[in-house]
């Protein structure tokens, strides 16, 4: 198993009413599997789009990228700075 | 270093970070909180951001622009937190040689931000509603 944290920010932050969910997932695992696991499981967060941008580690990547044990995973809404 | 802050722009000390006697042009960008005829009675726009993220994301810019303009030195800060309407929620400085590549590093970086910083931004209306603002301008959601 996979063991990540998940970070919610913003609107999906209160959508899911946390900040973070700790979430395990079968090895191997995509962010994907991450995000479908994510809307099953935490209350608030199937309101959560099927395929958010997300991050792994401070980078923003592909829904199709790899997770590994301890990663920390973002989901985030669209971004609006400046 | 972290590029946000709860604090207002104070726009002299980022200018010393780029500013030198090399470089003999300086562009600065500013994007200011906004309450215009389509914002509908805006008093306040709250910035929240990825802190750890978005600093990272913020140095990975600053680096690729200097080398995409050899000579160019660029800083950025983004204030964070509730910012009301007339005060700065980002500055941009660039500094180069000449004129051209300050302003083309410049508009560079806040377009980048545009595209990629990982900040949300949420409306505080003078009738007490809130709104998240998405990339479009438009807000998505309501609430008291």
């Amino acid at each position: 198993m996979a063991n990540v944290t998940v970070l919610f920010f913003a609107r999906y932050a209160e959508l899911a009413g946390r900040a973070s969910a700790a979430v395990a997932v079968p090895s191997p695992a995509t962010v994907q599997d991450v995000v479908r696991r994510v809307r099953e499981t935490v209350p608030g967060a199937g309101a959560l789009p099927e395929r958010p941008l997300a991050a792994v580690n401070l980078r923003q990547v592909k829904l199709n990228a790899p997770v590994q044990d301890g990663d920390e995973v973002a989901l985030l809404p669209p971004v609006a700075g400046g | 270093m972290t590029h946000l802050t709860p604090n207002r722009i104070v726009l002299d000390s980022l200018l010393a970070e780029v500013q030198g006697p090399e470089r003999g042009g300086t562009c600065v960008f500013m994007g200011t909180v906004r309450n215009g005829p389509e914002e509908g009675g805006v008093t306040e726009i709250e910035y929240t951001a990825y802190d750890a993220m978005a600093d990272a994301e913020i140095d990975r810019m600053l680096t690729e622009t200097e080398q995409q303009w050899p000579g160019v030195r660029v800083a950025l800060r983004h204030r964070v937190g509730r910012i009301p309407v007339g005060e700065a929620s980002i500055a941009i400085v660039a500094a180069a040689p000449h004129r051209a590549d300050a302003f083309q590093a410049c508009r560079h970086i806040i377009e980048e931000v545009k595209r990629r910083l990982p900040m949300w931004k949420k409306e505080y209306r003078i009738d007490g509603t809130t709104a998240w603002v998405d990339p479009s301008g438009k807000p998505v959601t309501h609430g008291p």
